[in-house]
């Protein structure tokens, strides 16, 4: 396998999560199964509601799990914990949120909301030393040292995530989850905002969780996506297998949904809607499995078969 | 462009027209001098950054200008009316919703929380078309399932928060129709929608387009989802058309800078390793006077007369204008960036394998 001999960062074990209340609860995900390895950019993709940002803020344990195991740099990090694992667990992980226009605190002037991280876990830090880190976070995501003293209204979209960004830099975190960090911002920013993570990465060896629900972007941006629908993860594989083998039907019609920009093939594309009543599940029950070295699918057996073929005849008519 | 004959085929016709808006005692110069010809049948999509002017623009089809905002100059000739000088609401209650409806991003606020779906369009089936009673029963459930409602006996007596983002963006959609309007703006309407809905939709309106002989005008900030739509493409910047031409030629031979820039910054012509394209710099400030061509400063190609004078609209094609010096015959020659390219060698390799 391409991951041999590659650091494990992060396990995600039969991961669920409950929400309501015991005698009405609602199952937000379950069955959840992944690996991030070091370095790597992993994807989450799914439709709106399937769970995505559930399963991001459970790994930085705002979400309690109602079971599984969510296994970072080897140590049990979900449920119960050591105050000492807690702190580093804060530090390590950050989280980018959603909505760079809601998740900054309108009345703290940027110095502060960058900084604030840093003062739960390094209280007693003397004041030059913070401020160097803030001036040092911003520079790293493109912003002036000056902008530390103004407040999140007087910026525009695409550095109101920059400082989202910042924010969660300063940490020196080594996993950073990314949760739609562009889908918020105009066509002309995101590039701008991608192109910044990308560099951070090779910069200071980031790993990230990226989610979102488009995948054009993914394929620009992802080492390897999961896709997820209703709470569970349907298909994984290498960015390039999925692309190139759908297998999964909801898969198929994420891919479809890709807007293509050249009008010739946009008029002709056969748009594929995914129904959930195509699955035959009476009695041949799917099961989780890898179909072709890291290239998983949720599937039953008659599916399976299927799915094989179309993997043979692919391979038949690229060699 | 200017010069354009009005031909019977023209339902709209914008010309000369500029928008201001007061803020704070400084005034903020929103449409600079936009004339654009919107054919009857066709559909039209407006594309531009954020700030770029496209909702100011399409809001004074429909008389909705914000309090502190007025038409300074310039006309809007709409069936044989001059759109621009209507005074009174009165005026304005003959066009809106009747002649020309809107889409807007969030549906919610367009629809009644208190009324059932089936309530909301038969209000409008009443009043635009004088249909009552079973006529209209059934006529509504012809229109839902028009929309793409399924079960459309029981989603009737069914309210807006019963049904989701999409659903309530086709029950916008199933109103317009029913209100027989001529013209349908879209202002963003997929942005809050998944992918996966965003095509449908765009596939729906297509579709009620042909159907219904609607116009339609889709404004978005994403030329990557106006492919499928599309007849023609008009391209803003700063307040003012910077390109217009058919989805092909936008696509295929665009012209200004300022397009090639917005399909160039497209994750979908994005290479793994390589960093996207973005657009250096920020759009200009409309409380300031804008001398030459409003993208210069952040033009690489840009000529020294793009910072003195404003370029007129050359021809590239009938259908095909551009307001930009480097089609002066005296401009040097220079060529459209290399990833553009892609568009026609890599658009379709996406997901052709499936
Ligand atoms: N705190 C909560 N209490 C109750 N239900 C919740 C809570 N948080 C999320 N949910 C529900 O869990 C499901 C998954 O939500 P989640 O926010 O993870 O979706 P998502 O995939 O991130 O969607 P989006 O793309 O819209 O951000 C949804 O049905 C949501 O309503
Ligand atoms: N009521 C108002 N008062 C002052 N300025 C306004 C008002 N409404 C709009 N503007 C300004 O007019 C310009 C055009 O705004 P408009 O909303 O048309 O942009 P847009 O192209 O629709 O952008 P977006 O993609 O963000 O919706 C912007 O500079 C905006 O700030
Ligand atoms: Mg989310
Ligand atoms: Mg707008």
């Amino acid at each position: 396998m391409q991951h041999e001999g590659r650091e494990l960062l992060l396990q995600v074990k039969d991961l669920e999560v409950r929400f309501g209340t015991k005698r009405h609860p609602f199952i937000a995900v379950q069955h959840v199964n992944f690996d991030i390895y070091k370095g790597e950019t992993f994807g989450l993709v799914g439709e709106s509601g399937s769970g995505k940002t559930t399963i991001g803020r459970a790994i930085i344990r705002i979400n309690p799990t109602s079971a599984g195991d969510i296994i970072f740099k080897g140590e049990k990090i979900n449920g119960p914990i050591s105050k000492e694992l807690d702190r580093r667990v804060t530090q390590q992980i950050q989280m980018i949120f959603q909505d760079p226009m809601a998740s900054l605190n309108e009345r703290a002037k940027v110095d502060y909301i960058v900084s604030e991280g840093l003062i739960n876990v390094a209280k007693d830090m003397p004041r030059p030393q913070r401020e160097k880190s803030v001036a040092q976070a911003l520079a790293d995501v493109g912003l002036l040292p000056e902008f530390a003293s103004r407040f999140p209204h007087e910026f525009s979209g695409g550095q109101r995530q920059r400082i989202g960004i910042a924010r969660s830099l300063i940490m020196e975190p080594e996993f950073i989850i990314a949760d739609e960090p562009i889908s918020a911002l105009d066509v002309s920013i995101r590039a701008q905002v991608l192109n910044l993570l990308s560099h951070l990465q090779r910069k200071k060896g980031l790993t990230y969780l990226f989610i979102a629900h488009d995948l054009s972007v993914m394929r620009f941006i992802c080492d390897r996506i999961a896709v997820i629908h209703k709470g569970q993860i349907v298909e994984m594989s290498e960015t390039e297998k999925l692309f190139a083998n759908p297998l999964h039907p909801y898969t198929q019609a994420l891919l479809s949904a890709i807007p293509l920009p050249d009008p010739l093939l946009e008029r002709n594309k056969k748009l594929i809607i995914y129904d959930p009543a195509c699955h035959d599940y009476a009695v041949d029950k799917p099961r989780w499995q890898e179909i072709e070295p890291g290239h998983f699918v949720l599937a039953n057996e008659q599916e399976m078969e299927g799915h094989r073929e179309q993997l043979a005849t692919s391979c038949r008519i690229s060699s | 462009m200017s010069e354009a004959v009005k031909t019977p085929d023209t339902i709209l016709q914008v010309q000369d027209l500029n928008v201001k808006f007061s803020l704070r005692g400084r005034v903020l110069h929103a449409i600079r001098g936009v004339t654009l010809d919107v054919q009857r049948g066709e559909s039209l999509a407006i594309v531009g950054e954020s700030g770029s002017g496209k909702t100011v623009l399409t809001k004074t089809f429909m008389g909705l200008l914000d309090q502190n905002g007025w038409v300074d100059s310039g006309s809007i000739h709409f069936e044989g009316e001059d759109l621009a000088a209507f005074k009174t609401e009165k005026d304005w209650l003959r066009i809106r919703g009747r002649k020309i409806a809107m889409v807007l991003q969030d549906p919610m606020t367009s629809l009644n929380p208190l009324k059932t779906i089936g309530g909301q369009i038969g209000e409008a089936l009443e009043l635009h078309q004088g249909l009552k009673g079973p006529a209209a029963d059934q006529r509504i459930q012809e229109i839902l399932l028009d929309v793409g409602i399924e079960e459309p006996a029981r989603r009737m007596k069914q309210y807006p928060h019963q049904f989701s983002g999409g659903m309530r963006q086709r029950v916008v959609i199933a109103i317009a129709i029913a209100c027989q309007s001529r013209i349908l703006i879209c202002d963003e309407p997929t942005t809050a929608l998944d992918v996966t809905i965003q095509a449908q939709i765009l596939q729906l309106i297509r579709d009620l387009i042909h159907k219904y002989e609607l116009t339609a005008i889709y404004i978005t900030h994403d030329l990557g989802v106006v492919a499928n739509i599309a007849d023609r493409i008009a391209v803003m910047y700063a307040g003012d058309i910077v390109e217009i031409g058919t989805c092909e030629e936008i696509f295929f031979d665009p012209r200004h800078p300022y397009t090639w820039a917005l399909l160039s910054s497209l994750p979908q012509l994005g290479r793994k390793g390589e960093a996207l394209y973005a657009i250096k710099g920020t759009p200009p400030n409309l409380f300031n006077e804008i001398k030459g061509d409003a993208f210069a400063p952040r033009n690489p190609y840009a000529l020294n007369i793009d910072f003195e004078q404003r370029p007129p609209y050359f021809d590239v094609s009938p259908t095909h204008k551009v307001r930009s010096w480097l089609l002066d015959p005296r401009a040097p020659k220079v060529e459209p960036p290399e990833s553009l390219k892609r568009i026609q060698a890599q658009g379709g390799s996406f997901y052709e394998h499936c």
